[in-house]
């Protein structure tokens, strides 16, 4: 029983059938989902927000993220930086480029339902079994490395940069271009043929079009796109994780590491201020989509 | 006007070469990963195949365990969401509108949060778990709940949005049924749809899950796949390529099943009386 509902039942119960006062009877209904939720939505997220402003002896502090500041820290939010705004930008151009493939043939064909649901299928494929993928084939006993290296291109012969952040680069792109594709065709439908009929019998060229006409119309469903897919490779753990399992040189496998106590750096608090830290830059980012999202939605 | 025909022959003309060219590009980047599993997996160290790694999978012990743990959960958490899903959303789309956006945004919200950030807080909670009620991995379906909670949402909202709730559960109630009968005789037939997507998308997501599992320290198919892959990366390999293929499987059945033309919608009419009807007989 909440204290905020009971004075309610007890003013209705002197006219209990009178009607019009009897919803405090219906929140009954959405007690179960919303006590699940707060149980183990809720709370989890306050245990992270309060948390990182406690000490071990649960009296208030800052020092978690004064902590931030260890240059192992520093190195991974440049380095996780770095990895999201790569696999970003390539992503998006990649899968701009594959939208505009799909979405100049037909609109109902076998094609595009095929790459679309791929997309959706694909968009989801993280973790584990995507970093076994690129090992069984790129991998140093993959058939394509052996492959190239029996006829003489050895790829690795400075070093395995699969294992490293180039390979992690590579391997999220096989996720991000997807879910570029399944973000950005509903803006390249909403271009409409005729614009494109206008512009020339105006006279305008197809580098016109592009430059005046089309290319202004997408580019906030492109800008927006590249920070969804940002704060997808941002938070990203799974696949690192299989692929990389020395240096940790991802924020979210920091994370894991000052909550592990395995190699007795157990720090909740201080996992707990680089989860915040991750939380803040990944809001920002999307409220700046939801933002450039509206802003297309004007238009397309 | 020969001459603009010309220039839309050759612009067509690039267009499909350019078309083309992507296609296979993609096609190249996505596929040979997913088939090169599926070559590691069968050869042999001589370079013959062999199916010798797939039939390994049954003499690790921890494996099996896995496997079943994961889908013991896949189990429980869709079960545990569409009960908690399911009467929830019609009771908020009948008697409570006002909760409606509130209701979508929570569901919605652990999109935002990455499920690293989630673990963290996740983790005391488990510790008290373990030590209070139970450290049995199972425990996870919990968490899992939350996890399928924004995907489940929009399938589930699709198919409520699709069928009139409001009239059908009036008619029902006006003929004498009462709240299980309602929902267990009218919405729930009219959402099959919707309820086998919701609940393929949460297989298909439990079963892929790796964070969670592998922060608190159980052993669920993913975190397992990770440990089995340092001894022995055919087998693992293998095991992965098995659940990658179910959950394919899951995932085409969702695509088939979303595809198929709703009647319900054409014909109101048809979707009031249908089930009505069922309910009398």
């Amino acid at each position: 029983m909440t204290t905020a509902g009971s004075p309610a039942v007890t003013a209705n119960v002197g006219r209990p059938l009178l009607g019009g006062r009897r919803f405090s009877l219906d929140w009954l209904g959405a007690i179960p989902f919303l006590a699940y939720v707060a149980a183990f939505l809720i709370l989890p997220s306050a245990i992270v927000g309060v948390g990182a402003f406690l000490d071990a002896n649960n009296s208030f502090t800052l020092d978690n993220f004064v902590h931030l500041s260890r240059s192992y820290i520093v190195t991974s939010t440049i380095e996780t930086t770095f990895v999201s705004a790569v696999t970003a930008l390539l992503g998006a151009s990649l899968g701009a480029l594959l939208s505009y493939a799909i979405v100049t043939g037909s609109p109902n064909g076998l094609l595009r339902r095929l790459v679309v649901s791929a997309s959706g299928v694909l968009a989801q494929f993280g973790g584990v079994t995507l970093a076994f993928a690129f090992i069984a084939s790129i991998g140093p006993a993959g058939f394509v490395y052996l492959f190239a290296q029996s006829h003489g291109v050895d790829y690795y012969a400075h070093g395995i940069w699969l294992f490293d952040l180039p390979g992690l680069n590579l391997v999220y792109l096989y996720f991000q271009i997807p879910l570029m594709v399944l973000v950005f065709l509903p803006a390249l439908d909403g271009i409409k043929p005729q614009w494109r009929e206008a512009a020339e019998s105006l006279g305008g060229n197809t580098w016109h079009y592009w430059r005046h006409i089309a290319g202004p119309l997408l580019f906030p469903a492109f800008l927006g796109a590249v920070l969804l897919l940002f704060a997808n490779s941002f938070s990203a753990y799974a696949t690192a994780n299989a692929l990389i399992n020395q240096g940790q040189p991802m924020l979210s496998q920091q994370i894991a590491g000052a909550l592990s106590s395995e190699v007795g750096a157990y720090e909740p608090g201080f996992a707990k201020a680089i989860a915040i830290q991750m939380i803040v830059i990944v809001t920002v980012v999307t409220v700046l989509y939801t933002v450039l999202q509206r802003r297309t939605s004007r238009w397309l | 006007m020969a001459l603009t025909r010309s220039v839309q022959r050759t612009r067509r003309l690039k267009l499909q070469a350019f078309r083309i060219a992507i296609f296979a590009l993609a096609a190249v980047f996505f596929l040979i990963p997913l088939s090169a599993m599926v070559e590691f997996s069968t050869r042999a160290n001589n370079g013959s195949r062999t199916l010798e790694y797939w039939q390994s999978i049954t003499t690790y012990p921890e494996m099996t365990d896995a496997i079943v743990a994961s889908l013991q959960l896949a189990v429980i958490t869709s079960l545990v969401m569409l009960v908690l899903l399911v009467p929830t959303m019609v009771w908020v789309r009948l008697k409570l509108r006002r909760l409606n956006r509130i209701v979508e945004f929570i569901c919605l919200l652990p999109l935002t949060i990455p499920a690293i950030v989630l673990v963290v807080g996740l983790f005391p909670m488990y510790i008290w778990l373990g030590t209070n009620l139970s450290d049995s991995i199972l425990t996870l379906a919990l968490a899992y709940v939350v996890l399928v909670l924004p995907y489940c949402y929009r399938a589930l909202d699709a198919g409520l949005g699709a069928i009139d709730v409001k009239t059908l559960t009036e008619a029902a109630r006006s003929l004498g049924a009462g709240w299980f009968t309602v929902m267990w005789r009218i919405i729930v037939p009219n959402i099959s749809n919707a309820i086998l997507n919701a609940t393929l998308l949460s297989v298909a997501l439990v079963l892929g899950e790796y964070t969670i599992a592998n922060n608190l320290l159980y052993n669920n198919l993913q975190v397992e796949l990770v440990h089995l892959g340092r001894a022995s990366a055919g087998t693992s390999i293998a095991v992965a390529v098995g659940s990658l293929f179910f959950a394919f499987v899951l995932l085409v059945a969702i695509a088939f099943v979303g595809g198929r033309p709703r009647r319900q919608r054409a014909d109101p009419v048809a979707a009031v009386a249908g089930p009505v009807q069922a309910s009398q007989a």
